[in-house]
């Protein structure tokens, strides 16, 4: 092993640096030696088709999934000793909502890291997630069973428990997946919030309509890289083609695009 | 009172710790849909002994945990090993992992003809729960008696132990066992060590299995892996609530199971009795069929 090279100063600065990241199921890459800094107070979309490896590239940086090759930093820090400042809320449809579990029971996990086996979950644990939830608009269902829960409702319940984990950057997986409009609002309000707070959020998101409306910076990812930056500068037709392969129509991309953007990718074909 | 100290006390002391110990490790394996393990690990602790046996020569009870030990870990892997190499699923790889050890052992104990030892297939399923007598438990008294205490069967104590290991693992990891059950993902990514966990719980699961194995047979093993936990789940939407009736219906099954297998064939009137360990078995079973058929909670909640 060769001595790490120093890091730079972006790097040191930033809530997540992935460097040459790559992951592989069965010898195949699924994430191919991806690069990426996030700058810190960031609202970061990562977008890209399926396959692209969206959520493998959330679950190699979070420690679920094994990566083959590359290094990433939590604040130019190594991510297993930083794990602290980093809270996750996974897909929806990644557990089972028929758990035998109250929606405060849901959100105390978020406090995971702070409690010792040999400590009982006190009152000002339970304050803690009270509030959390409050900020999704849900402290009126704490003790409700999590299977009574309507899909956008069970999405906060995930947002709360992150909250509560108070942690510098949020990782979130599709969070507007299968939900309604008017909790896809409230969530995006409670995104922002946070970013205003100086906090980092990283996302994958499918929805590219909302793209401009919701994120300033964006990571263009089909198994490699293939663009990254403020939203304004990246989020171009010839960027989205080249992450779609081609497969977006002239009418879907211009409905996305601002028609300055059009006019720019337009002319440079 | 000396006839019940003697003959029944350490039987259903026995039956009682193990039912406990089985269903409040039962509770995390219904949570995370591997009730099945505990079939498959407990079968599979046949072919371990047997092995262990015709290596040692004898029944020595720390050669015999260490070859259902490793039998257990063998089942794992196996499991694993098909369920990526078959495509199948988990609970099709265990089907067929524990019945072809288990049948591997039945032949292993035919050809080497340790059925002299007090060592067969019978004795595998229904285990020996009867035969627990208190030789010195001739009255109260001998319950303050060191020389007395002494005497007990060897199994109280060991199974005693291995309650108490399993009360402390779910204790110190309640929080880890409850986030890897809920949400493996997330878990990890609060280091939780979810897969560590999982394999703590059924190597505990191997442990409780191959200690009651000895005493009360796998039939009970099995039925106290599933019955209770997957009865009280339907009775509550609370994962506390549901360990307290978990626990409740293991005690309740083997102390009426004992009684009913002793006693009940000779209030109707039959000079026998029933096999105490299978009696158990069946009233855990009835205790689930009746949650299934009136537990307040057997619908899922609607979405």
């Amino acid at each position: 092993m060769t001595q790490a090279p120093p890091i730079s100063e972006e790097v040191a600065k930033s809530p997540l640096a992935i460097h040459g990241l790559t992951v592989s199921y069965a010898h195949h890459p699924v994430v191919h030696s991806v690069d990426f800094v996030t700058p810190p107070g960031s609202l970061t979309a990562i977008v890209g088709p399926n396959g692209a490896g969206k959520s493998t590239l959330l679950k190699a940086v979070l420690g679920i999934t094994r990566r083959l090759t590359g290094e990433v930093r939590v604040f130019g820090e190594p991510v297993e000793a930083m794990s602290r400042h980093v809270a996750y809320v996974p897909q929806r449809s990644s557990v089972d909502w028929d758990f035998p579990a109250t929606v405060i029971d849901v959100v105390t996990m978020g406090l995971f890291r702070d409690l010792h086996w040999w400590q009982l979950t006190r009152r000002h644990h339970r304050q803690r997630a009270l509030e959390s939830l409050s900020r999704v608009g849900m402290e009126a269902f704490a003790d409700r069973q999590i299977g009574q829960l309507s899909g956008g409702q069970q999405q906060r319940v995930f947002l709360a428990r992150a909250l509560t984990q108070q942690a510098e950057l949020t990782i979130l997986d599709e969070p507007f997946a299968g939900v309604d409009a008017a909790t896809e609002k409230a969530i995006v309000e409670v995104l922002k919030q946070l970013k205003r707070e100086g906090r980092t959020l990283l996302c994958v998101h499918h929805d590219l309509a909302t793209v401009r409306d919701y994120f300033d910076h964006v990571l263009l990812l089909n198994v490699r890289r293939i663009a990254a930056g403020p939203v304004d500068e990246v989020f171009t037709e010839r960027n989205l083609q080249a992450t779609y392969g081609g497969r977006l129509s002239a009418v879907q991309l211009a409905r996305l695009l601002e028609p300055a953007d059009v006019a720019h990718a337009g002319s440079g074909r | 009172m000396s006839d019940f100290m003697m003959f029944s006390l350490v039987p259903l002391v026995v039956a009682v710790i193990i039912g406990m110990t089985c269903a409040l490790l039962g509770n995390f394996l219904v949570l995370r849909r591997q009730s099945l393990i505990g079939d498959a690990i407990s079968h599979v602790a046949l072919p371990g002994i047997v092995v262990s046996f015709i290596l040692t020569g004898m029944l020595a009870s720390t050669a015999m945990m260490l070859g259902a030990g490793v039998s257990a870990l063998v089942t794992v892997a196996m499991i694993e090993l098909i369920r990526r190499l078959g495509r199948v699923e988990t609970s099709a790889a265990m089907g067929v992992t524990f019945t072809s050890l288990f049948a591997l052992g039945v032949l292993l104990l035919e050809w080497h003809d340790a059925t002299g030892v007090h060592l067969d297939v019978e004795h595998a399923l229904y285990g020996n729960l009867e035969s627990l007598i208190w030789f010195e438990g001739t009255g109260l008294a001998a319950l303050f008696d060191p020389t007395a205490l002494a005497g007990l069967p060897r199994q109280l104590p060991r199974v005693a132990l291995v309650g108490v290991l399993v009360v402390a693992f779910v204790a110190v990891f309640r929080r880890h066992l409850v986030l890897g059950s809920f949400d493996p993902d997330f878990a990890a990514s609060v280091r939780a060590r979810p897969a560590l966990v999982d394999l703590l719980l059924v190597s505990l699961v191997a442990v409780a299995a191959i200690a009651a194995f000895e005493a009360v047979g796998s039939i009970i093993v099995i039925a106290m892996f599933i019955c209770p936990a997957a009865a009280a789940r339907l009775m509550t939407d609370r994962l506390a609530t549901q360990i307290a009736w978990s626990q409740g219906f293991a005690v309740l099954a083997s102390v009426l199971g004992y009684v009913l297998a002793g006693y009940g064939p000779g209030w109707f009137g039959f000079d026998a009795s029933l096999s105490a360990a299978g009696t158990i078995a069946t009233l855990s079973g009835l205790i689930l069929l009746a949650a299934c058929v009136a537990g307040p909670r057997r619908h899922p909640a609607a979405a």
